[in-house]
């Protein structure tokens, strides 16, 4: 099942002009990638939870996200699209294959819950606003618009973003307003990045935070 | 807060509209002072600028709650009108698929004008149509449908969140109105389908797939269809090539607008429009009398019935009406209002 997703997302990761079309092609084996992800343990946990470190670098939850997308980050990482200073010497000691093994791995974990989301209420409603209808005063788009119904990702392009940890998600932002991330494909999250203020980063990642990152 | 401070500032936008923009300009901050930013034209001296109001405004709104109730159910429809799949709608899309910002947003075809400018004549079926009939439009060619009734429970939910959102703007104004409709870019000499081609597969297949069928996740609609079946018909407003360049320079790729030159826009939406979709809804059999007909009021500005250069593939000649199959007719089509009328 995880290489039909693989090969059908091949097409689509090609169309958006990205580089690393043949290492993404590669087949994952989740077994074998169980045994590749004794380097992630330390911080991304055994279940692939990750952790939410408040004021630090967190770390994200891993389990369920998409394969392909996974692979893709790690390639990015690795070719610095997508600055990651403290992943560098970890990408560093995978091959592509032990990339798809170890992302095909923790995309069949069950997902686990996103911390970060105990905020005021005030600012979890404004986070739910911009998830779920945006602000277009200020042309932010809503976050569903891309990562689609409940927030829980589409295909292996649009990530879920539902149920992640809030410090990640708010890293994630500030690293595209700061150029540090310009991995997605044509500057999507870029351009909507920039145009928000710290507050709505803190708002929306807090509010994602508290979200189920599947319906089941 | 920041529900007041838009309240505040309709309050301020709608005084100055009927009064004078200079006043206006004086105050601090200027609500579309974002999209001016980002390389929209700025409001002109003598133009109606309406901010219209949010949700969240609507919540805080003096209002009976039973009113309250049935525009958020208009809102509701708007933004997921896939609830009427299979009833009024037969294809893939949501209004808010092209009227972006759940209708208020400018040079997206906010939706709110309708409100404000109907009963009037309109071109396209050459009477005066009220703002339901004019719903009424979108759902037999936009949403490749047949409308809920006049005055049905959908209708008016739908007709009071477009009232809603033209609250404090004037009726009828003699204005133009800013950032009215999908204002097209100035039309260039030539128009290049390959080139066209190649741009949406540059810029638009990572959300609409190079095939123009969308993207979906687990079934549920994510992007709409460009074309095809899950489309909207030939008979919509958007397969005039003006209208979709007009959509794709101030809207696309999402989160983008303007990114896009005149050429590139017009090359797009020129593709775009030469690609098949559910038959016109106004075709008895021809297309040829189709164009009689309609050729002179608007097919002259699509690619209807035309033949399409690369392959002399001829547009629309075929008799394919999507899901909604040949059961269904919408019933608003053909209708004729006041024909015995004196105009003069």
């Amino acid at each position: 099942m995880t290489s039909k997703r693989i090969l059908s997302g091949l097409g689509l990761l090609l169309g958006a002009g990205l580089a690393a079309g043949q290492a993404v092609a590669l087949e994952g084996d989740a077994q074998r990638g169980e045994e590749a992800a004794g380097t992630c343990v330390a911080c991304h946990q055994a279940d692939g939870s990750g952790m939410n470190v408040p004021g630090g670098e967190s770390w994200p939850r891993l389990a369920g996200l998409d394969a392909d997308y996974m692979a893709k980050q790690l390639h990015d990482i690795k070719e610095g699209s997508r600055e990651a200073p403290t992943m560098m010497p970890f990408v560093n000691m995978l091959d592509d294959q032990q990339i798809a093994d170890v992302s095909a791995y923790y995309s069949q974990l069950p997902a686990t819950q996103g911390d970060g989301g105990d905020v005021d209420e005030a600012v979890l409603a404004r986070g739910e606003q911009l998830a779920l209808r945006g602000d277009w005063d200020e042309y932010i788009v809503s976050c569903k618009s891309c990562h689609g119904p409940g927030n829980q990702g589409v295909g292996s392009t649009f990530p879920g973003i539902a149920g992640q940890h809030a410090g990640y998600i708010e890293n994630q932002l500030h690293a595209w307003q700061e150029g540090r991330r310009a991995n997605d494909p044509q500057n999507l999250m870029g351009a909507i990045a920039q145009r928000m203020s710290d507050e709505d980063i803190t708002a929306v990642a807090a509010w994602l935070a508290t979200q189920p990152a599947t319906d089941e | 807060m920041i529900n007041r401070r838009k309240t505040l500032a309709l309050a301020g936008v709608t005084l100055a509209a009927s009064a004078s923009l200079v006043a206006w300009a004086e105050t601090d901050g200027h609500p579309y002072d974002k999209l001016v930013e980002m390389g929209y034209p700025a409001p002109q001296e003598g133009e109606l600028v309406h901010v219209p109001p949010t949700m969240a405004d609507l919540e805080a709104a003096d209002m009976k709650p039973q009113t309250k109730a049935v525009i958020r159910r208009g809102y509701d429809l708007f933004t997921n009108t896939q609830q009427l799949r299979g009833k009024n709608v037969f294809n893939d899309m949501n209004c808010s698929s092209c009227h972006l910002g759940e209708g208020r947003q400018p040079f997206s075809a906010p939706v709110w004008p309708a409100a404000v400018t109907l009963p009037n004549f309109r071109g396209k079926n050459q009477h005066v149509n009220n703002l339901e009939e004019r719903i009424a439009g979108c759902f037999a060619y936009s949403m490749n449908g047949t409308p809920p009734a006049y005055g049905s429970d959908d209708m008016l939910a739908l007709s009071a969140y477009h009232q809603w959102l033209a609250k404090g703007a004037p009726v009828y104004p003699d204005q133009p109105i800013y950032g009215r409709g999908f204002p097209s870019p100035e039309r260039t000499d030539e128009l290049s389908y390959t080139n066209g081609e190649q741009l949406f597969a540059d810029n638009c297949a990572v959300c609409h797939s190079e095939d123009g069928s969308g993207l979906y996740q687990d079934g549920e609609y994510v992007f709409p269809a460009t074309w095809g079946d899950g489309s909207n018909n030939w008979g919509a407003g958007i397969v005039r090539t003006y209208t979709a360049a007009g959509f794709i320079k101030n809207n696309m790729p999402l989160g983008q607008p303007l990114s896009l030159s005149d050429q590139e826009a017009w090359d797009i939406a020129y593709y775009m429009t030469q690609q098949e979709r559910p038959q016109d809804p106004r075709y008895t059999g021809s297309v040829d009398e189709v164009l009689e007909k309609f050729g002179p009021t608007f097919h002259k500005h699509s690619s209807y019935g035309q033949e399409r250069e690369v392959d002399g593939h001829r547009l629309a000649d075929h008799a394919n009406w999507g899901e909604k199959g040949e059961e269904v007719k919408p019933w608003n089509v053909g209708q004729p209002r006041f024909e015995d009328l004196d105009v003069e």
